[in-house]
This record gives C-alpha cells, structure tokens and sequence, in this order.
C-alpha cells in the first residue's frame, strides 16, 4: 500500500536553497482505475441489449430538442474505452510529477454515468430533465446546509449543527406560514429559527468554551426531540398549525423555455432562487469582499486578526448566527418548497449529508455546492431508475451517492485540511 | 424535585454569566475561616454536584414544556389572572404526574405488589443502559483517540447481522454458539470500524464523512441482505425480516424468568473494566491518548499515528458491535429487521459525551440514559406524553454538564479553589498536556 502515500523526490536542483519538494499521489489513477474495472464488468461483461432513449425535451420548450438515442451495448464499450484512456491519461500525469486535472475527472464522471443510464436504462426511455429537476430538488437543503457549514467553518466554528438548524428552519417555517398565512414571513421565520440554534452553538463554543462537536451533536438531538415532541403533542392535535402551505413554481419569463436548461434551473420555486443567490452572495462575500477577508482571517489565524484589530469572537458570534439563518432557510425547503407539512424528523440526515458536502468541497463555497449537487444526482437517480425498472436491486442504487462520497473523498480528496483555527476557541490573552 | 429549586430562566442566566466566563478568579470576598464551611462549599462547587445541578436544571426546563404544552394548562392559562392557583395546580399536576411515571417507569415501581415486584423497573433500566454503555464505550475510545466516530449505527447493524446471522444458523450446543455469536457481532462492528480506520491512515479520508456514509451504506446492505431469500431473511416469508435466534444463542437471564436482565449486562460491565484498564494501564491506551490529545506530538515522540487510527476505529467498532450483538441475542432475539440498531449508534455520542469519555463515567451515563428510556416508554404508556422529551432531557444534561460556568452561574455557586481554571478549558489545557508528559 506505499503507492498510495504521496511520494516525495527532490529533483537536484541547480539552484542552490531553491530546492522544490515534488509530490505524486497515486491515488486518483487508482480510484479511476476502479471504476474502469466496474464499467468493464458492467457495461462490456454483464451486458443488456436494445436502446436507450434520452428524452431531452418538455412541453414547454420553444426549441424542440430531438431525442437521443444509445445503444446501450455500443455506448458501453465505447465510453468503457474512453474512460480507460482517461485513467491512463491520469496515471501518465501522475508518473511525470504532476496533478490530475478536476475537468477530467469530470468528464470521467459525467461519460461514466450516461453509459450508466445507458445500461440501466436498456430498451426504455429516461426523461432528462426530469432526472436533472428532481436532483436539484433534492441538493437544494443540501447546497443551503454545506453553505451555512462553509461560512461557520471558515471564521472557525466547526458546525456539526446544520441538522438541527435544518430541522428548526423547517418546523418554524410550517408553522409560522400556517398561523400567518403567509410564505414570505414563514421564510424569514425559518432564517430567525436557524440563527436561534447557531447562537446557542455560538454561545457556548465562544462564550463557555465547550467543544464545538460536543455542542452540536448535542443541538441535533436536542432540535430533534423538541420539534418531534412539539409535533406529536401539539400540531397533530391542531393541524390548523400544520397546514401545509407551498411557494408555487414560478417560470421566469424567457429562460424558463430554453431547452434543458430553462426546466431544469428556470422553472422552480423562490426558494431554489434564493438558493443561486445565497451561492454567489457567499463566494462572492467571502473571497472578494472586506466581510470576506476578515471571516477568513479569524478562522486562519485569530491571534494574528485579533492584532490588527478585527474583533475575533464577536465576528466568529455574527457569522455563525448568519451560517444558521443560511441553514434555516435550506430548512424552510423541506416543507415550503417541497413537501408542505411539516413531518417528525423530516431532515433525515441532510444536515450530516450537508455536512460531508462541506468537507468533500474543501470548504470552499463553490466546490461544496458541486458536492452537495452530486449528491443529490446520485439520490434522484435511484428514483428515476427505480421507475424504469433497473437491474439493480434498488438498495445498491440507494447506496450509490454514499459509495461515490466515499470513493471521491478516499481516492480524489484525500487528506482535507480545514481552516486553521476551526474547532479551537479564541481565548484572548 | 423540580418545584424545590429557584432558578432564573436561561436567558437571563445567558446574560449574566458574561463576567464569570470571562474567567477572573474571583477575588475572595468572604473566604470562611471554619474548616467545615470551605469542605461543604468544595462538596457544593465539586463536578458531581454541577452533573446533579446540570440533571436538575434540564428536568426543570423539559418540566416547563410538557406543562407548557398540555391542553389542560393552557385551558388554565386562559383566566391566569382571575384563578391564578387553578393554572399552578394544573401545571404542577402535569408535570409531577410525568415524572413520577418516568420514576416508577425506570427505578422503583411502587404500585407492584412487594419488593421482588417493586424493583422490576430498575432491571429494566439496565436493560436498556447495556447497549447505550457498550456503545458509548465505543464512541468514547474514538473520541480519546482523536476521532469523531459517528458511525455507531453501520457498526451495530453490521454487528448485529453477523451476530444473528451465526445466532439462527447454525445448530451448536449453548457453551459454543452463544460466544461464536457474540464474537461474530463483536467481528461485524469491528471489520465495519476498520474500513473507516484504514481509509483514513491510507488517503486521509475525514473519518466524519466515512463512518456518515457507512452508516447509510450498512442500512441498505441490511435492508438488501433482509429481503433477499438465502440471506438473511425468513425461508418462506415475504418480510424483510431475519429467522428467531436459536435458543442456544440467547443470552440467558441472570434474574431468573421474571426480569429482562441478561448475561449481556455481564459482558457489559467486563467491557468497561477493560476500556478502564485499556486507556489508564495499557500502553497502546497511552498511544491513543497521546494522538487524540496532539497527534504531531505523538508522531515526533514516534508513535506511529496512523496505526493507531485503524487500532482506535477496530477497537470503536468492535465494542459499539457489542451492542449489535447484545440486540439480536438479548433484547430482540424473534428475528431483526432494518431499525435493529434502535437510534442507539445516535445515543452512545451523547452517552459518550456525558461520560466525559471515561469508561465509568460512560457507564454512569449509560445507566441514566437507559433510566430516561425506560422511564420515558413508561411515561409515554401512562399519560400521553410523547417520549421524544427524553431527547431534549438527554441533550440538555449534557450541554449543561459540558458547561459548568452556566450552570455555576445560574446556581450562583462560585468556583472551586479559587485561580483553577473553570473545566470547560479543558480543550486548551490538554494542548499542552502532551508535551509535558
């Protein structure tokens, strides 16, 4: 197993003192090398004959896209070919000392999935956008909850909480909504709720120096058998509390015909807009802005902000509120945006699925939203697929996006480092 | 016991506890001269007394919202001003009625007819504590060791389908096959525990993201393996459901037929001995607190980390595989479903957590914990309350233990010898602990 370490050859070089350490890592050849080895014995060996249909279109399109048609034998050995070049193309890099780039892992992980679908999908059809629509459905808490953990973590507060501020946006939301009767005021109401658990959290990480995990396993659990209790003994006995108000779709004029695209991005509800807001607002906020500089500086090197005069806790406190009312708000989708009603337990998880999207995306907003994305492809594929009547029993579909995490973070991340300071209270001296 | 003590609400005690944390030692305004005085303030500061303050404290304020929400309060509350001792009686009748029902539910049964009778409750609270202790066990020796193993539910399952699996199997006199099956449900957890510590010494894989993604991946390989004839599931049967475990795997009674108790509560309390000895005595105890404490230390003092990565996590999960195991031969011994691990996995982090990750203290933890199930299945039963309040006491126990400057604050106690640092720095000390050894 040495091959996996990354190992370290200092070339002579003929500049004295200016030495460079270059490393290689083996481990993206190999990991691709895996999924050769399964698109081999899937595709190729265990192969399904007829067609597969890729309907690309809706209704609403003004362009008529055609349908694509595979077959599924002959896509499968090409696109098996085409990812052992890829793998081969990886491992060539690595022996010359240098990185795998990310678009080819990509493109090996796009081409591996349509022979996939073209495999699974053998002598029927698969509606694209349909597939694509519902995997943002279900990414969207998840790009919300890596949000809120990518802000809390970077100015230093590890934010195992996003469950519970999930949890609480989404109970909050549904009742709010249902005494007020309105939308807008029950969203809100799910951001106030998902900054109420991160304050506690901040309180006691900053304030009473617990440790941070501690505090937010423990909000998890707390959040959970709150609103689980306030659901059995109050709302199942008023359901004028629970009515289950829903943000209609709203099509922005224009765009929402593209085709492909306009379905899938154009065509959703204000929460998915929200959404595209809260990524570029949090990329843009924290590598280009003042609020920026300072968020990162405290989670890299508090002693360090501290001394040109950033208020470290007092930041750390503001961000973290903030990193929950982003949660919340992935909260409110649960029940405004999708399901309606609020139900016990209605999280199932996402928030420690959200919470893996933080660290598989290296803490950087963009990469987690990517992760949080692939994620919820990989759910939605077990539906779609599930419907057309797959090979696979559907309990190894179901476990698909947690194989890929763990295949993607062993083989193509490896050892991720957070921010410096996360985890650690600041106590000035 | 709720009613008996004065204490301001949280919020203010939030407030008020800015100068305490600020962490000053305060000055000595009063010091008492009298011996007996400074033993009885000790006894009254000590970290027992703030676990028995944090215990009160979480009661009062679970108290608050079961009178809260009961409909006959509320019904009371409407003319609070008119009849202000109607609304008290209420919400002293609703709260004491919970309670008492989660005492006689969880320690002593007083309406049973004798003391044989009488006691049943308290076997039953141990009953549930077994697999919280030797879970938390598990979790607790990950988190010395410097790893966050959230993956207690994965283990469980993969412990207790290898468990009952040799448990319904195989046809073997009770002196083998019990010991086979617990030593199958110890391998499951174990090899489950492994996976996690072997990505992690090898790629630098979060061990957060692994044991959250196993435990997704064990549920659905159980559900897979349940449903599939040949496997685990029923010859014969359409439910996902396993065969009964043979008699001769069950763990025996060690109360005789009327109580639950069973051997498994033996092994329990073995368990912990050996954690005890484990981390205190032995030497690769020491390489696991040296790494979880400053694993670059360690490292320089020539310990080899990641070894100790996949020790800590095969230990983890063979312990939490106990528990696994404890399920399918104990507790549930007609045949497992899917939900076997019963949210136990969950549990034994916050077991873990309020044992401070000491084996005893784990297994204290774990017995209050089994007292709050029992008790709370008991309350449920009785009035109606739904037991999901036992998750808000659990969880502000331990965020009150883990937090003795707010609990000192709000009981106005003062700080134990005064210029120690309050306890909750206990992460900033330990830094430093390591080197110093």
């Amino acid at each position: 197993m040495s091959t996996l370490a990354p190992d370290t050859a200092i070339p002579a070089g003929d500049t004295p003192g200016l030495a460079v350490a270059r490393t290689r890592s083996w481990k993206a050849p190999i990991a691709l090398g895996i999924f050769v080895v399964v698109a081999l014995l899937l595709f190729v060996v265990g192969h399904r004959d007829g067609d597969s249909t890729f309907r690309l279109s809706t209704s609403t399109d003004f362009v008529k896209l055609p349908n694509a048609v595979l077959p599924s034998f002959g896509a499968g050995i090409v696109v098996t070919i085409a990812l052992a070049l890829i793998a081969l193309i990886a491992a060539f890099r690595v022996s010359r000392y240098q990185r795998v780039p990310l678009w080819l892992i990509a493109v090996f992980g796009v081409l591996f999935f349509v022979a996939f679908l073209a495999w699974a999908g053998a002598g029927q059809s698969i509606l694209v956008p349909g597939l694509l629509v519902g995997s943002l459905g279900l990414s969207t808490p998840l790009i919300f909850g890596a949000l809120g953990g990518v802000v809390s973590e970077r100015v230093g507060v590890v934010n195992v909480a996003i469950e519970g501020q999930l949890l609480g946006g989404a109970f909050v939301s549904a009742v709010v909504a249902s005494i007020t009767g309105s939308l807008w005021v029950g969203l809100i109401s799910a951001m106030i709720a998902g900054a109420l658990v991160s304050m506690v959290l901040a309180v006691f990480s900053i304030r009473y120096l617990v440790d941070q995990v501690i505090v937010g396993v423990v909000l998890n659990v707390f959040v959970t058998g709150l609103t689980s209790f306030l659901y059995s003994e109050v709302l199942t006995n008023t359901p004028d509390l629970n009515q289950g108000l829903r943000f209609p779709k709203l099509d922005i004029p224009g765009l929402s015909t593209i085709p492909l695209i306009g379905p899938l991005l154009f065509q959703q509800n204000v929460i998915v807009y929200l959404m595209y807001i809260a990524v570029a607002g949090v990329f843009f906020g924290l590598f280009k802005t003042r609020w920026g500089l300072r968020l990162r500086a405290v989670g890299e090197h508090p002693q360090a902000a501290d001394t040109v005069g950033i208020r470290v806790n007092a930041t750390r406190f503001w961000n973290v509120t903030l990193a929950g009312a982003i949660a919340g708000l992935g909260g409110a989708f649960f029940t405004l945006g999708d399901l309606g009603e609020f139900q016990k337990s209605m999280t199932a998880g996402a928030g420690y699925i959200a919470l893996a999207a933080v660290i598989f995306g290296r803490w950087d907003p963009i990469r987690a939203t990517l992760a949080a994305l692939l994620f919820g492809f990989a759910s939605n594929l077990q539906n779609v697929l599930s419907s057309v009547g797959s090979p696979v029993p559907s309990e190894f579909m179901l476990m698909l996006p947690y194989v890929v995490t763990i295949l993607a973070v062993a083989g193509l991340v490896g050892q991720s480092r957070g921010p410096a300071a996360s985890g650690k209270a600041y106590i000035k001296s | 016991m709720t009613e008996t003590t004065p204490t301001p609400p949280g919020e203010t005690g939030l407030v008020e506890a800015a100068p305490a944390a600020a962490g000053n030692p305060a000055p000595n305004r009063d010091e008492p001269d009298d011996r007996t005085a400074r033993i009885l303030r000790d006894i009254v500061s000590s970290n027992a007394m703030i676990s028995v303050l944090a215990v009160v404290l979480a009661l009062v304020i679970s108290g608050i919202l079961i009178a809260a929400t009961d409909p006959n309060v509320q019904e009371t509350a409407g003319y609070l001003f008119a009849r202000p001792s109607d609304f008290f009686a209420a919400a002293w009748k609703s709260i004491s009625v919970a309670y008492v029902s989660i005492f006689q539910g969880s320690i002593i049964d007083f309406s049973a007819y004798g003391f044989a009778a009488g006691i049943r409750p308290f076997t039953e609270t141990l009953n549930y504590a077994m697999p919280l202790i030797v879970a938390g066990l598990g979790v607790a020796l990950s988190f010395r060791a410097g790893l966050f193993n959230i993956g207690g539910q994965g283990q469980i399952l993969a412990g207790a389908a290898a468990a009952g699996w040799v448990g319904f199997s195989f046809d073997l006199p009770i002196g083998i096959h019990l010991p086979l099956a617990i030593l199958a449900g110890i391998a499951g957890g174990a090899f489950w525990g492994f996976i996690v510590g072997f990505l992690k010494a090898r790629t630098g894989a979060h061990e957060v993201i692994l044991t959250i993604m196993l435990n997704y991946i064990a549920l659905y390989l159980l559900s897979f393996m349940l449903r599939t004839p040949g496997l685990l599931q029923i010859p014969g049967s359409a439910n996902p459901q396993s065969p009964a475990t043979l008699p001769s795997a069950i763990l025996p009674k060690i109360l005789g037929p009327n109580y639950n108790l069973n051997l498994g509560f033996i092994l329990v309390i073995a368990a912990t001995i050996f954690c005890s000895w484990l981390l205190n005595r032995s030497s690769l105890g020491f390489r696991f607190r040296a790494v979880g404490e400053n694993p670059h230390a360690a490292r320089t003092s020539g310990i080899n980390v990641k070894n100790v990565y996949i020790y800590a996590m095969v230990l983890s999960g063979a312990l939490v595989g106990i528990a696994g195991a404890t399920q399918v031969l104990g507790t549930l011994t007609t045949g497992f479903s899917s939900g076997i691990d019963a949210g136990i996995g969950f549990d034994a982090i916050t077991v873990a957590l309020l044992g401070r990750s000491r084996p005893w203290g784990v297994f204290g933890a774990g017995i209050l914990f089994g007292a709050l199930k029992a008790g709370g299945y008991a309350m449920q039963a009785a009035n109606g309350v739904p037991i999901d309040i036992v998750l808000v006491v659990q969880s502000l126990i331990v965020l009150f233990v883990a937090a003795p400057p707010l609990v000192r604050t709000i009981f106005r106690i003062r700080q134990p010898g005064t210029g120690t640092p309050p306890r909750a720095r206990k992460t900033s000390s330990a830094k430093t602990a390591v080197v110093t050894k």
